[in-house]
């Protein structure tokens, strides 16, 4: 029996942005877009016009995080009405600007597509972050650069969370896709890293033209880690954490992370084991920006999600 | 040789030097390089718990460079470990003067004063590194018997990972780093670890590290004879920095694939060195082999640095023992 009736027709993807910087310390998004800024031949596509930009350039000259606070956190509804341009924090009055140039968020007008291009200090490999578990676009483009990577594993990462979902820069776009490659200290470049986000980009508009050239998506399926819960480290009364993450479970992202096993090493080598009652796949594990935000790392549960068939919309 | 007159022969070739007088254990230097920083920590919340007892030989914990840790940031205004040479340690201060040269006179004047009689015997500075060096010991002087023969007992006692050992090769005063205001210290570098993170199996390194320092510190005072010997080191010979574009200065490639982690290999002419952007591959031209560290160190950035390269040397060491009032 075809599946005919069963295929989505979506809104072609004209107007796609590169970000990179978003934290000024992760380099290879920043090599990249600055790159492509000189010279866009590597991401011509027919059909659409790619856009790459900075989005963080002060915190990009610093070679730091941010300035004031974190742009990956700033687009939230209230930032993004706020008036009174002089006196925000910096990357609010940034969050604002990028909001109208490639927004604005939820319009209309909003651009199609965004790629906010990360680095981690984590050994996540090369990571796709989704916000959706509907977004049939998203489900099938990275279902595309998954099998085109292969054997090169790509894992796709979706944070639905109610309460861990934040309001990333990417999120301007009908379609946000994060780029996540580690491991990769940050204010360092590694080749193997910067290949592989390059890698990944080059899939991904192949796929936009694709689609944009009235390609059909047969249905398909993927696998994903959905966020659960947020783990601190352990700390003590000031706040200052006791223990680090166990050499047992340090690389380990995407492993299972059973009852019993070790979790953290405390200073003078005792083991605290992992506790919880169902199996979790840790990831994020030992990022150097989420020691202030209280994450040692977060547990995912494996998940198959379904995508239907989809193409282009006729006029 | 008979044993007896071997033996004989060795006690008369040992060089006999004075008991050290304690160690003092640095961390955060560079405020974002936390093994040292929570190893430090560490050290004082056991002192707290147990007193001074804790350790064979009197130990000081400081931490170096406090609002730089606070921050998680290498340094706030210079880096600290370039202000301890005789020149910044003797500029007066001022109210610009920048928080890391009014800091590091502090510490000169708590370990120091550098160049007086009154020194520390021993500094052991912690600090880590992005790049794949596993253990390095740096000091500054390739003719200290105390801090190679410690080097040689960290060689034969620590397996876990390569202990290698640089020396720099400057005169005391010119040397600029937080140890040379002591009499033997040194710099335990160990990696990679990225800036900003504290891994377990790196924290382990350092701690041994420091525990078998302090260990053979209290064996020398106690009359332990330390066999001489050979002792493989790394000189500094030069810098190279990364292929920039001439009017930007920003970089044009990474470091190759296949020099990354590769941290004191035998790098001969023709082998890569960087990977453009546009997939060129820049190689080797010198004349003789060296040996490249602190491959794609994050801090060296900005100081326009991919790698250094150093020659291999072979030293000799004779056997030490401490001075006592019959061998003086």
């Amino acid at each position: 029996m075809s599946s005919r009736t069963n295929i989505s027709c979506l809104q072609e993807a004209k107007r796609v942005a590169i970000f990179g910087g978003t934290h000024g310390n992760e380099m290879s998004g920043i090599v990249l877009a600055n790159m492509w800024i000189q010279n866009a031949t590597e991401i011509e596509r027919k059909g659409l016009v790619c856009k790459p930009f900075i989005t963080n350039p002060r915190a990009v000259e610093k070679c730091t995080r941010y300035i004031d606070t974190d742009l990956n956190r700033a687009f939230t509804p209230e930032n993004l009405s706020a008036s009174e341009l002089e006196a925000l924090p910096y990357e609010v009055q940034r969050a604002k600007e990028i909001n109208q140039m490639f927004g604005p968020k939820g319009g209309s007008d909003a651009y199609d597509v965004i790629f906010d291009l990360h680095n981690t200090t984590s050994n996540m490999g090369s990571t796709l972050i989704l916000e959706s578990s509907t977004d049939l676009f998203n489900l099938q483009m990275v279902h595309y650069i998954k099998k085109a990577m292969a054997p090169h594993t790509c894992s796709v990462l979706l944070n639905e969370h109610p309460q861990l979902k934040y309001s990333t820069t990417r999120s301007v776009a009908k379609h946000p896709v994060g780029l996540e490659v580690g491991p990769q200290p940050q204010g360092v470049l590694r080749s193997n890293v910067f290949e592989s986000m390059r890698t990944i980009l080059k899939h991904a508009l192949d796929f936009i033209e694709l689609f944009n050239n009235g390609v059909e998506f047969p249905p398909c399926t993927v696998n994903v880690f959905r966020v659960q819960e947020r783990m601190d480290y352990p700390r003590d009364t000031n706040g200052n954490i006791t223990a680090m993450v166990h050499p047992h479970l340090q690389d380990c992202d995407w492993e299972p992370l059973n009852r019993g096993d070790p979790m953290f090493l405390t200073f003078d080598g005792r083991t605290i084991l992992y506790e919880g009652a169902n199996t979790v796949y840790p990831t994020f594990i030992n990022e150097a920006a989420y020691y202030e935000k209280q994450q040692a790392f977060v547990t995912t549960c494996r998940e198959i999600l379904a995508a239907n068939a989809i193409r282009k919309a006729f006029k | 040789m008979t044993e007896e007159k071997a033996e004989e022969k060795n006690k008369m070739a040992s060089v006999f030097l004075p008991a050290l007088g304690g160690v003092a254990v640095c961390g955060g230097t560079h405020g974002n390089e936390l093994s040292g920083v929570y190893l430090v920590q560490e050290m004082e919340r056991q002192r707290k718990e147990r007193g001074d007892g804790v350790w064979p030989i009197p130990v000081t914990t400081v931490l170096s460079n406090p609002r730089a840790v606070k921050e998680c940031r290498r340094y706030i205004d210079t880096d600290m470990n370039r202000c301890f040479s005789k020149a910044v340690l003797s500029t007066p201060i001022t109210d610009s003067s920048p928080y890391e040269v009014r800091r590091a006179q502090e510490l000169n004047n708590l370990l120091g004063v550098k160049g007086s009689d009154d020194v520390m015997d021993m500094i052991c500075d912690l600090h880590n590194t992005t790049s794949n060096m596993g253990l390095t010991l740096i000091h500054y002087s390739a003719s200290d018997w105390v801090t190679l023969h410690i080097c040689k007992y960290l060689q034969t006692k620590i397996t876990k990972v390569p202990v290698r050992v640089l020396v720099l090769d400057f005169p005391i005063n010119d040397a600029y780093n937080l140890e040379s205001v002591s009499k033997h210290g040194f710099t335990l570098e160990v990696g990679p670890q990225p800036q900003g993170v504290v891994r377990a199996d790196i924290y382990v390194i350092m701690k041994e590290a420091v525990d078998l320092t302090i260990d053979w510190i209290h064996k020398f005072n106690s009359g332990t004879v330390f066999e001489g010997g050979d002792v493989e080191v790394f000189k500094f010979i030069k810098s190279v920095d990364y292929p920039r574009d001439p009017e930007t200065r920003n970089l044009t490639a990474a470091v190759h694939p296949q020099l990354q982690d590769r941290d004191f290999c035998l790098l001969k002419r023709g082998d890569p060195l960087f990977l453009s952007f546009s997939g060129e591959t820049v190689t080797c031209e010198e004349e003789e082999p060296l040996h490249p560290f602190f491959i794609n160190e994050g801090a060296y950035y900005e100081k326009g640095i991919a790698f250094h390269l150093a020659k291999k040397w072979t030293l000799t060491v004779p056997s030490v023992q401490v001075q006592t009032t019959n061998s003086a």
